[in-house]
């Protein structure tokens, strides 16, 4: 691209290392927080409570970043669409965060109940792995403006909330067996929950990333 | 709705240098439409042939047809003094005659023909009502026109040219001399006048052309290379290099 206007590239470039490196301290907290879960680690568990700080304030800063950089540079056509889009990404990585520590208290008092988990999880860590890959992939596509892996992370949606309804179904069961399981179970049908809350989440940034590339918006989540 | 002004085919030369290429546009009655591009695109060239003040202009040749109200400006019968009544221009740098305040604003319905003192206080009057310019002048209408700040002096100027009752208004950079206060006066003002004039803006200002305006046409070497809404000339704009243009990256 031509250098006219090169220190408000940079500046620009600067925005998106940052919700880069947001995004990736979210894929991390999401696998963490099933991680915790799976293991029964009260420990990790309190770390990623109280850890959700840096991503707030990482979230502060960029949107600090995002105002500067309109009030400072005016931007037009894609350069306004990139801060615009960058707006919202951060809302929704913010909000995914928040889930994986809804996930981490959960895991909290299941093992406060002192009851092993009823059950090996086997699908609530599939669905954190592809939710941390669909966040990885609609950042990717934001960043470089790439419509068809926005499309795969839509894609990908459609497999968290068959995963869901496959959880939902089995621990059903569960609960119908054993009504004791009931109180573990519903907390396991949270964490699911949550988990396609956050792919969710994911879908709405791969809209951001077509927004950005067309300027057209497009509805994913469905 | 029926455009105010309608141009086809328009081709426009300086000697051998062809300045303006084939270009179709419909002007809306009533808005503000901007044209915007690099120095030397034509927007301004563009913008003269709408009053034929490039008439006057040696080795100038037109092609094409522009339609005002439907009718042909550039035929044989049309009386140019006439068309340049009702085909006003506020030019970039204040040009108020050195006389006061009242007669810059009087001249216009002077020259066509009003000599009736009290018909005249009133077109004056009201001139510079609808310029805003009023309540800053009221008080020394006698006084010289010189001793305004740029600001009020192309308000005063838009005040002449509103004296004659033009139906369009051609602005070419109208506030590109004029201090931040003064340029958004300037914008308030053509936000205020659009309801009964139809205005044309050449400006450099993109955030102006975006503040201001309905319709937006960008230009580039000759030719216009969009024209659409404003609001997506500066979200998303179709070609390339309006993109390139208008978020400052132009080669």
């Amino acid at each position: 691209m031509a250098t006219t206007r090169q220190g408000f590239q940079n500046s620009l470039e600067e925005l998106q290392q940052n919700i880069l490196r947001m995004g990736s301290i979210v894929e991390q907290v999401i696998a963490q927080s099933v991680e915790c879960l799976v293991r029964q680690d009260a420990k990790m568990a309190r770390e990623v409570v109280t850890g959700d700080v840096v991503v707030d304030d990482l979230e502060l800063q960029i949107e600090e970043q995002c105002l500067r950089l309109i009030a400072t540079q005016q931007p037009m056509a894609k350069d306004l669409r990139r801060i615009a889009a960058g707006f919202k990404i951060i809302t929704d990585l913010e909000r995914m965060a928040d889930y994986s520590v809804d996930i981490a208290r959960t895991a909290e008092r299941i093992l406060e109940t002192g009851q092993p988990l009823i059950k090996p999880l086997i699908d609530i860590p599939r669905m954190a792995e592809l939710s941390q890959v669909m966040v990885k992939q609609a950042l990717d596509a934001y960043v470089r403006e790439d419509t068809e892996l926005a499309y795969t992370v839509a894609k990908a949606d459609d497999q968290i909330d068959m995963l869901h309804n496959q959880v939902f179904r089995e621990l059903l069961v569960f609960m119908m067996e054993d009504p004791r399981t009931i109180s573990q179970a519903t907390y396991l049908l949270f964490v699911s929950r949550y988990l396609e809350r956050i792919a969710d989440h994911a879908t709405n940034i791969a809209e951001e990333a077509i927004y950005l590339a067309t300027g057209e918006r497009k509805e994913l989540n469905d | 709705m029926q455009p105010k002004i309608r141009i086809t085919n328009l081709n426009f030369y300086y000697g051998t240098n062809w300045a303006l290429k084939d270009i179709n546009l419909e002007i809306r009655p009533n808005a503000v439409t901007a044209l915007i591009g690099p120095s030397g695109c034509g927007k301004s060239t563009f913008l003269r042939t709408l009053n034929r003040l490039n008439d006057l202009i040696e080795g100038a040749r037109l092609s094409g047809e522009l339609l005002l109200d439907g009718r042909n400006i550039y035929a044989p019968d049309v009386d140019v003094v006439n068309l340049r009544k009702r085909v006003g221009m506020v030019f970039q740098r204040p040009n108020p005659f050195p006389m006061s305040i009242y007669d810059n604003v009087a001249y216009g319905p002077r020259i066509h023909g009003i000599r009736n003192r009290r018909k005249l206080d009133e077109i004056v009057e009201q001139s510079l009502k609808s310029a805003a310019l009023w309540d800053e002048v009221a008080d020394r209408l006698r006084q010289s026109a010189v001793g305004l700040s740029g600001g009020q002096q192309q308000r005063l100027c838009i005040a002449r040219l509103l004296a004659v009752e033009p139906e369009v208004v051609l602005m070419d950079e109208p506030s590109s001399a004029l201090d931040p206060i003064s340029t958004l006066k300037i914008e308030e003002l053509i936000r205020v006048l659009k309801a009964q004039y139809t205005i044309i803006i050449v400006t450099h200002n993109m955030q102006q052309a975006a503040r201001v305006s309905e319709h937006t046409a960008f230009f580039l070497n000759g030719e216009m290379v969009e024209y659409d809404e404003t609001e997506i000339i500066f979200t998303k704009p179709r070609d390339q290099r309006t993109e390139d243009y208008i978020t400052g990256r132009f080669g």
